[in-house]
């Protein structure tokens, strides 16, 4: 069964992460990487994670996928995905809840295609191995995927070195949908690409969440164009969320001094120049208390103490 | 010949209260075409990574020069430093032509007048070098040293003046997280006392919550010891936070110029606009207008019509690489009359030499979008 039919158009929390710890396991100690992390994605919402490299981030978005490999474990939590727990799934469970249910877009995902087979025959195979569809059924559908991407059909016969960066990951995302999951993951989608390709990426994947109706977690550092894609936002550091709450009330009025300083990263491109300050180098919060709500549906972590700041 | 350390101090309290900019050029770029060979060893066949390009940076002043990847930013800054050779055009630093005073490589005077800091500051220092070595280096190599306490003053005042630590000497890179090595690279380059600092995307490689900070001590830089940069970016906020002036390139030449402000908020060319309009903003209800994101696109490649077309003072050309004067004169805000064309070798060129990312830019013949754009529209 899939969930996709089922949870549409209820306002039942697609994907559930209660307290959610993932460790790296060393010979002589272990990292934890995401720390009792908490957040759930309704129906039809895109959520934002957001945070710098190593604040895991992407870790959390391999967990739900279930694609962690040694050394890293799932140390406690729980990820409930349409009421069922991804963590008890078996094999052949887990199986048809990736792609089917749950479908990702890498960072490098232009360069995930395989470079001997068509577009057409990748799309294809999606088709044949997960739906059971014919082939000629499925080369219908792939076409029809393509278009919704605004890729040309002709183009199912091309090799992905013949499609250029943006096309490549259009063909990706078309791939993702492909199955009507109820949430799609976007790891960075479009950090490798010029910003007018990424404008024009981003409008379509609002577009194909519009026409599909499934979730989204999006995954970025960069927090403008996260404020302009997301409905509800929160923002990692150190494994922690340190802020969650409406992407444009974050970004409004950020309260926790790293969200600020992530905000202040990107000056804006209207109104005089403020001089802005960041995060002095090796600044460092530890100890990041749990969120307490600052307003409705604004939650923040308590101020925390900062050490190593510079003079 | 080396300015005094002690005496610089002074001289930046002055400059901070009221910064004007000298007038005379630090560095001026005319006519500077680089092609690059293609294809066998007889081939005959060239890319021309850069077609013509003008730009003049005065002292003191930061000139932020955008575009998309393969516009050519790039092999401009690696001509200027002289780690390309250029085909034709000249390089005039303080009015000297580098190129014709030393012919085949950059010679010390040269690189002590000018440096270079790069994008990745993972990759630019070498680890096993404690961060006193780069320094030192540096300092040594150009004559700088002096006497061992001489140069120890040196190298704590060249950490300080970047926000670091002296006690920071006796680590190792790997110890410092990338905003602190960009840093040292920063510092590598002030070691010299340069009068122009090339910075090729100097904070992308790094984490976002630091890339403010390297940006101020640049405007720091610039204030206070009167630096002249070109800033190369991808990012039109950060070009607009720290750069006096925007130069805009794309297809290997630069295709408007003017105040930063007041470029962005009145572009005058084609490319620019799609630029502007595609920077993520916060602040923008709804997406973009596919129509007009089109037509944009359409007269970025075949203008049929130039604004200043009628204009008697203004006479416009498709042949020539007309300059218009935008607004205001004191913004000397200019933009290439919309009718020139570049030669289409010059722009498909420019997109093959690098496919991967840059292949589906705006002025690739009808993309996908805009077809379909098109057929909606018609």
């Amino acid at each position: 069964m899939t969930v996709s039919q089922t949870s549409f158009g209820s306002r039942e929390p697609v994907l559930e992460i209660t307290d959610l710890t993932v460790k790296y396991r060393g010979d002589t100690r272990s990292t934890t990487a995401v720390d009792r992390v908490s957040f759930s994605i309704g129906t039809g919402e895109i959520f934002g994670l957001a945070g710098e490299s190593g604040c895991g981030k992407s870790t959390i978005a391999n967990a739900i996928m279930r694609l962690l490999r040694d050394p890293a474990e799932i140390a406690g939590g729980s990820i409930r995905f349409g009421g069922q727990d991804v963590l008890a799934m078996g094999p052949e469970q887990l199986r048809r809840f990736r792609w089917q249910d749950v479908a990702m877009v890498f960072q490098s995902a232009m360069n995930s295609l395989n470079p001997v087979m068509t577009i057409g025959d990748q799309i294809v195979d999606i088709f044949t191995t997960h739906a059971g569809y014919t082939r000629k059924e499925s080369l219908r559908r792939a076409a029809g995927l393509l278009e919704l991407v605004r890729i040309d059909p002709a183009r199912l016969k091309s090799y992905p070195h013949q499609l250029s960066g943006g096309m490549r990951q259009r063909a990706v995302i078309a791939m993702a949908v492909a199955l009507k999951p109820s949430l799609l993951i976007l790891d960075e989608p479009t950090t490798a690409l010029d910003v007018v390709v990424q404008q024009e990426i981003m409008a379509q994947i609002k577009e194909l969440q519009r026409e599909l109706g499934f979730s989204v977690l999006f995954i970025t550092h960069d927090m403008s164009l996260m404020v302009e894609l997301s409905h509800r936002m929160a923002v990692m550091y150190g494994g922690r969320i340190v802020e969650t709450a409406r992407a444009k009330d974050i970004h409004a009025a950020p309260l926790h001094p790293y969200t600020q300083a992530l905000m202040g990263a990107f000056p804006p491109l209207t109104g005089p120049r403020m001089p802005l300050t960041g995060l002095a180098d090796g600044v460092k919060f530890s100890n990041i208390a749990d969120l307490e709500e600052a307003s409705p549906g604004h939650f923040v972590s308590p101020l925390p103490a900062l050490q190593g700041a510079q003079p | 010949m080396s300015t005094p350390v002690s005496a610089r101090p002074a001289t930046a309290a002055l400059k901070t209260q009221d910064r004007t900019i000298d007038a005379a050029p630090a560095l001026e770029v005319e006519g500077l075409v680089k092609d690059f060979h293609s294809g066998g060893l007889f081939s005959r066949a060239a890319v021309r990574a850069l077609g013509g390009v003008d730009l003049a940076i005065r002292k003191g002043e930061i000139v932020a020069l955008v575009g998309e990847s393969g516009s050519g930013k790039s092999t401009l800054a690696r001509c200027i430093a002289r780690l390309e050779k250029p085909t034709a055009g000249r390089i005039l630093l303080n009015g000297t032509d580098v190129l014709k005073r030393d012919r085949f490589q950059a010679s010390r005077e040269y690189r002590s007048q000018l440096q270079m800091v790069f994008q990745d500051p993972f990759g630019s220092l070498n680890p096993v070098h404690r961060i006193e070595h780069f320094l030192t280096r540096s300092l040594t190599l150009h004559g700088k040293a002096g006497t061992p306490a001489q140069l120890r003053t040196r190298l704590d005042e060249l950490m300080t003046t970047v926000g670091l630590t002296p006690d920071m000497l006796n680590s190792y890179p790997h110890e410092l997280s990338g905003g602190q090595r960009q840093r040292v690279a920063i510092a590598r380059a002030l070691a010299v006392e340069p009068e122009v600092i090339l910075a090729d995307e100097p904070t992308s490689m790094l984490d976002v919550s630091v890339r403010i900070g390297i940006l101020n001590l640049m405007r720091q830089l610039r204030d206070e010891q009167g630096i002249s940069m070109l800033y190369i970016t991808h990012d039109l906020a950060s070009a607009r936070y720290l750069a006096d002036r925007i130069a805009v390139m794309f297809a290997g030449e630069l295709v408007e110029e003017g105040e930063s402000l007041d470029l962005l908020a009145n572009p005058a060319h084609p490319y620019t606009r799609l630029l502007v309009s595609a920077v993520p903003d916060p602040a923008r209800t709804g997406s973009y207008d596919p129509h007009e994101r089109a037509a944009l696109r359409a007269a970025v490649m075949e203008s049929a019509s130039c604004a200043f077309d009628g204009d008697p003072e203004q006479r416009c050309s498709a042949t020539e690489p007309v300059r218009h004067r935008v607004g205001d004169p004191a913004n000397e805000h200019w933009v290439r009359c919309h009718l020139y064309r570049p030669p289409a070798t010059a722009a498909s060129h420019a997109l093959s030499a690098e496919p991967l990312e840059s292949a589906e830019r705006p002025d690739t013949p009808p993309t996908d979008e805009s077809r379909t754009e098109n057929k909606a529209s018609s």
